[in-house]
């Protein structure tokens, strides 16, 4: 899985596979230009000996240094600003992946997978990763340079002293492990606790006012409180330990710096010291630049799994299964007639739990099809598969005898138009909306849809009209208004067939009495399968599906099943029970 | 701010204390190069091997005490930090829970939610930062500089130059990027609710073969983050390069005049050292501060909507009134009511209801039918007009009185994490399973105890493991259990089929004590058996009646009527 998710990383990089060897390069050179300039300081230090001052190659040495230091200035900036482009650009390039691969979901992915979590992937993961593959091209690959390249210098100054560093070395992982070990403990402890009273708050004050009714305030305060004081007290012990990590790192930098400065002073003792007062300045400063890198790069190594973590789940997605794609030969008709007919289908969601089983009907052109039952017995199964929102698991649909799954997917939904109850409208303005089933519809058609829905008068009082801005939610408009708008997108494509969902109820007399009236309009000579509340719907049906638990229990019309007496005449009847 | 300071006064001796050992740390640590500067003046110049040892053996002191303080300050920040937090979210809540439903509408729960988790966050690493690196930085950069010029004024001067030019730098930059990350971060905002639409929106997109409009919308606002992120990169990784010229042109400049200064005998060179050792503790110190700056301004901004956060709330307040014993049970008087965002919901509403009596409530979306029954309970504040319950004004109830005579059923069903026990006992704290049991029951819900096990069956959060119909009918046994005298049933039946909510009106009529009953709803069939039926459209009472009264006077309630039951002759 892990090596699976870093190939897969590998290949968003392919496309930046120039810039980063640049980029390498570039660091290679800065690295050995930092390095370098502590030792041309030290050249200089030395030459500034009391009563011996040689001013004048002090001054071609400082010229040196000036043009290094601008150089890695200069390389250092334009180091930094290629790294960030690389992730950026892989962070965009997984988007569009992303974006495209959402359209190319089957319907059970989505709808079996939370939004916010998918959402989550697509921005905070993705987010997550580029930090987390930044901060791992910029400070591991530098660190683990400027480690070797420190080693390297130190040894050609004085190879005991490089010695001494390298055999401290362990000390430092040593003690920035032990800490890193202890305080993930303590911040696992925290971040469940924050979690769980996450959970609380999130629950007790969004249902609050089942609180206030009950005056349940102090009883949640004292369980909050409990919650409260154990997350205090994990939290100063994470927060702690966690802070201990910079003042330790700080002791053993220190007693490198003074072994170097010990060692080095017994060094530059004598008539004939073995190393100058400028070395040890320079041995200094590697002392103190040695130990830097390993703190950081323990830092980058959580980084860098968090960044995989986040990959993994990110590739996770983009690797989901897809819908089968359209047949190469798949059948485009130029006319739809609308006759729609179920041959022997089964379907269910799990394979535990059967739902719809061989079931067997047939729509004619222009029949009105009412899908009846109680909450939640299913209803919305059937606009699934009659969409091919979801494939049945056995057995046919078929419309005017092609079977759906040999049909191409944009002619089978640009034949249906479907006005669900839950009105879903995309940010942007009202004719973007009306316009989504025909980009294309010019002005007096999209106003003609809006008159014929029963929208026109109400989308005028808009302040803008048909260009009002429209947020996701539908922004102020009510949810008779949504629905109307809904039903003008049809109404302009004005295809042979028709899944409507009836409102039950949150939709005032008026605007119901319109959405009625479009209705109307729109079923006039084409195939509708409605999903009805509405006794008057329902009794005027050619033919009534009626379900209960998932499974399609009986079919006739409104008389033929009353005489029954089966389930349905007991829902009918039900209504009518003082 | 002035809040922040307030919560920090309870742990006024560790947050005074924490600063302090911070500040001898960093005393230390000045100390050091002066050390050095000795090491190699007198000890190197005149080969003193235990003048070298003894200096070695102070730097391991100096170390061992900045240790031990660093420590001591480590832990008094953080556990001034951790407190300040901890007290902020306790007060937070308990002002959560002393909201009012006006109040709850306001604030939001997202709101509420990043306010207490991750601004608190921020105010606590705010203050944890601060009182670690409030003092410490300062005093290093400044210790540097007085340092410094103790060693030589002259070279001094060099340093004077090169902070403020670093202060300079580090905060332009910061100032510039704050705004620019500012507009990253929303456009970022923007492709989110972009990626969401696609997902919420899935089956409509499909269904309108929209796709390839949907994937280009995405990828313009994709690639304007792009560019944003890569112009605001620009500016903010100039940082580190503008830094290390700064300090490194500085230390040239230390070395020239320096190396003058020793020819001239002024200084030697292990003032030098020492010298280029203090400029290298202000670059590090210096980046610190910066990352300092960040997090503060960001604590500060956290801080200053928890300080809004505060201001929330609208207590209510107690008035005088002398009860009515003549009056009939439920009084609406002239009522009218606003929400506070403006608009009038109500409109001069008058009826009575006596003890014992159904009440139905009809009308569409918005016709103020849930504001109605929401002013019994003094839920909100009536604008005009005055509610009585039993003889008195609700507003003459003193605390939870008026709320313990009244079982509220909301409109969302929603139980809350634990067994259906906990659950139950919301309605009334010491009900014994007996009590528990009559209430399910007659909610209709028994089959529901039987088919989970038994009363300590869990129910997890928001009572996700129950189906909706299930949850309703505990929500209205949890309001029964408290035997209440007012029974509001906010359309908590549509989750019902007709057969079930028919029998559940009739099993309330028949308890012992029957409450006065107000039932909500859009469908005629669950209000028309109702002793009185009240018909609101847009906030006006335009029928107050029977069933039968209604269809002859009120041409709302007949159209109501017709469009649920058109034909409806055949029972």
């Amino acid at each position: 899985m892990k090596k699976g998710t870093f190939t897969r990383v590998l290949t968003y990089i392919k496309n930046s596979i120039g810039l980063l060897l640049v980029t390498l390069i570039l660091a290679l050179a800065i690295v050995a230009m930092t390095l370098y300039l502590p030792i041309l300081i030290g050249d200089a230090i030395d030459l500034c000996v009391e009563g011996n001052v040689k001013i004048d190659t002090i001054v071609d040495i400082l010229i040196k240094c000036g043009i290094t230091v601008a150089l890695t200035a200069i390389l250092q900036w334009i180091m930094s600003i290629l790294n960030n482009n690389i992730t950026f650009r892989i962070v965009r390039d997984i988007r569009r992946d992303a974006i495209r691969k959402i359209q190319r979901l089957p319907l059970s992915y989505i709808d079996s997978h939370q939004t916010g979590e998918t959402v989550n992937r697509v921005i905070s993961d993705v987010d997550q990763f580029s930090d987390g593959l930044l901060m791992g091209f910029t400070q591991f690959f530098t660190g683990i340079i400027t480690i070797i390249g420190t080693l390297a210098f130190l040894i050609v100054i004085d190879w005991r002293i490089a010695l001494f560093v390298f055999a401290l070395t362990p000390l430092s992982l040593f003690v920035a492990k032990f800490i890193a070990q202890h305080t993930h403990d303590f911040f696992l402890v925290q971040s469940k606790t924050k979690a769980e009273q996450t959970a609380f708050i999130n629950e007790t004050v969004s249902e609050q006012k089942v609180s206030i009714a009950f005056s349940h305030g102090d009883e949640n305060l004292e369980k909050f409180d409990e919650i409260n004081d154990r997350l205090a007290k994990c939290s100063l012990k994470a927060t702690f330990y966690s802070s201990l990590t910079n003042p330790s790192t700080r002791v053993v930098n220190n007693l490198v710096y003074f072994g170097v400065a010990l060692l080095g002073g017994f060094f530059c003792i004598g008539i004939n010291p073995s190393m100058t007062v400028g070395n040890l300045a320079v041995c200094l400063r590697y002392a103190n630049q040695y130990t830097k890198p390993f703190n950081e790069i323990s830092g980058v190594i959580t980084e860098l799994q968090n960044a995989l973590a986040c990959a993994s789940r990110i590739f996770e997605m983009l690797d989901a299964k897809e819908i089968e794609p359209d047949k190469d030969d798949a059948a485009d008709p130029e006319e739809i007639n609308g006759n729609v007919t179920f041959e022997n289908v089964h379907f269910s969601y799990t394979p535990e739990k059967k739902l719809i089983e061989n079931f067997n009907f047939a729509a004619k052109h222009g029949q009105r099809i009412a899908i009846v039952g109680p909450t939640g017995c299913g209803k919305t199964t059937l606009i699934n598969l009659l969409m091919r929102f979801y494939n049945p698991t056995d057995g046919k649909i078929m419309i005017d005898g092609i079977c759906t799954r040999d049909l191409k997917r944009v002619t089978l939904r640009k034949n249906f138009g479907m006005v669900l109850q839950d009105t879903w409208l995309r940010e942007g303005t009202i004719r973007d909306n009306i316009t989504m089933g025909k980009p294309d519809a010019t002005d007096e058609e999209v106003v003609a849809a809006a008159k014929a829905a029963h929208a026109h008068s109400f989308i005028k009082n808009l302040p803008n009209g048909y260009d009002t801005y429209i947020g996701e939610d539908g922004g102020a408009l009510s949810a008779g208004q949504k629905q109307l708008l809904c039903i003008t997108r049809i109404m302009l494509c004005l295809p042979p067939m028709l899944i409507l969902d009836e409102a039950t109820s949150s939709i005032d007399t008026r605007t119901e009495m319109r959405i009625q009236n479009a209705f109307a309009t729109l079923m006039k000579g084409r195939t509708s399968f409605i999903v009805a509340h509405r006794l008057s719907t329902i009794r005027e049906a050619d033919v009534i599906l009626v379900m209960r638990d998932g499974n399609i229990v009986e079919q006739g019309t409104h008389d033929e099943l009353l005489a029954k007496g089966g389930f349905y005449s007991e829902l009918w009847n039900a209504q009518f029970v003082n | 701010m002035k809040r922040i300071l307030h919560y920090l006064s309870k742990y006024k001796v560790v947050s005074f204390l924490a600063p302090l050992f911070k500040m001898l740390e960093a005393t230390f640590e000045l100390l050091v190069p002066i050390v050095v500067m000795d090491l190699v003046d007198i000890g190197i110049k005149n080969g003193d091997k235990g003048y070298i040892i003894s200096r070695a053996l102070i730097l391991v002191l100096f170390c061992a005490l900045g240790f031990g303080f660093a420590v001591t300050a480590q832990f008094f920040s953080a556990k001034a930090a951790v407190g300040v937090a901890k007290d902020l979210r306790r007060d937070m809540y308990e002002k959560t829970q002393k909201f009012n439903h006006a109040d709850l509408d306001r604030a939001g729960i997202s709101n509420i939610l990043t306010r207490m988790t991750g601004d608190v966050n921020q105010v606590q690493t705010g203050v944890n930062m601060t009182l670690r690196l409030l003092m410490r930085s300062p005093i290093v950069v400044f210790g540097a500089v007085i340092c410094a010029f103790l060693i030589d004024v002259k070279c001094a001067l060099i340093f004077a130059v090169a902070v403020p030019l670093l202060l300079i730098a580090v905060f332009a930059i910061i100032l510039v990027t704050i705004p620019l990350f500012k507009n990253v971060q929303k456009k970022l905002e923007r492709v989110l609710r972009s990626a969401r639409q696609n997902l919420t929106g899935a089956r409509v997109i499909r269904a309108f073969c929209a796709e390839d409009e949907e994937i280009n919308d995405f990828d313009k606002e994709n690639n304007e983050l792009f560019d944003m992120q890569k112009f605001t990169s620009r500016i903010s990784v100039l940082l580190n390069p503008l830094t290390y010229l700064i300090i490194n042109f500085a230390i040239i400049a230390l070395i020239y005049t320096g190396a003058i200064r020793i020819e001239s005998g002024i200084i030697t060179q292990g003032a030098l050292l020492a010298l280029y050792d203090y400029m290298s503790q202000i670059l590090i110190e210096l980046v610190k501060f910066a990352n300092f700056i960040v997090t503060i301004t960001k604590a500060m901004a956290s801080a200053n909507r928890i300080d809004e956060f505060f201001k929330e709330g609208t207590p209510m307040k107690t008035i005088a009134d002398k009860r009515d014993e003549n009056a009939p049970f439920i009084v609406f008087d002239n009522v009218s009511f606003a929400y506070p965002s403006g608009g009038n919901v109500l409109e001069n509403i008058s009826f009575t209801a006596n003890r014992g009596e159904t009440i139905g409530i009809i009308g569409g979306t918005g016709s103020g039918k849930s504001s109605l029954v929401s002013l019994i309970p003094r839920f909100y504040e009536v604008s005009g007009g005055t509610v009585k319950v039993d003889g008195l004004d609700v507003r003459a109830y003193d605390g939870d009185s008026l709320k313990e005579r009244i079982g509220v059923v909301p409109q969302r069903a929603v139980l809350f994490a634990g067994s259906i026990r906990d659950n139950m006992k919301w309605g009334k704290n010491n009900a014994t399973d007996e009590e528990i049991l009559d209430a399910i029951k007659t909610a209709q819900g028994g089959d529901i105890v039987s088919a989970k096990g038994s009363l300590d069956a869990p129910v997890t959060e928001g009572g996700k493991n129950f189906s909706g119909g299930q949850r309703q009918r505990l929500t209205i046994a949890r309001a029964l259990v408290r035997k209440p005298e007012i029974l509001i049933l906010d359309d908590s039946a549509s989750a019902l089929d007709y057969a079930t909510d028919a029998k559940l009106r009739m099993a309330i009529r028949g308890l012992e004590n029957p409450p006065t009953t107000f039932i909500v709803s859009q469908r005629t069939a669950s209000v028309m058996h109702a002793d009185k039926i009240i018909v609101l459209d847009d906030g006006k009472a335009v029928g107050i009646g029977t069933h039968d009264e209604l269809l002859e006077s009120c041409p709302i309630y007949k159209e109501i009527y017709d469009s649920q039951f058109k034909g409806g002759e055949g029972k």
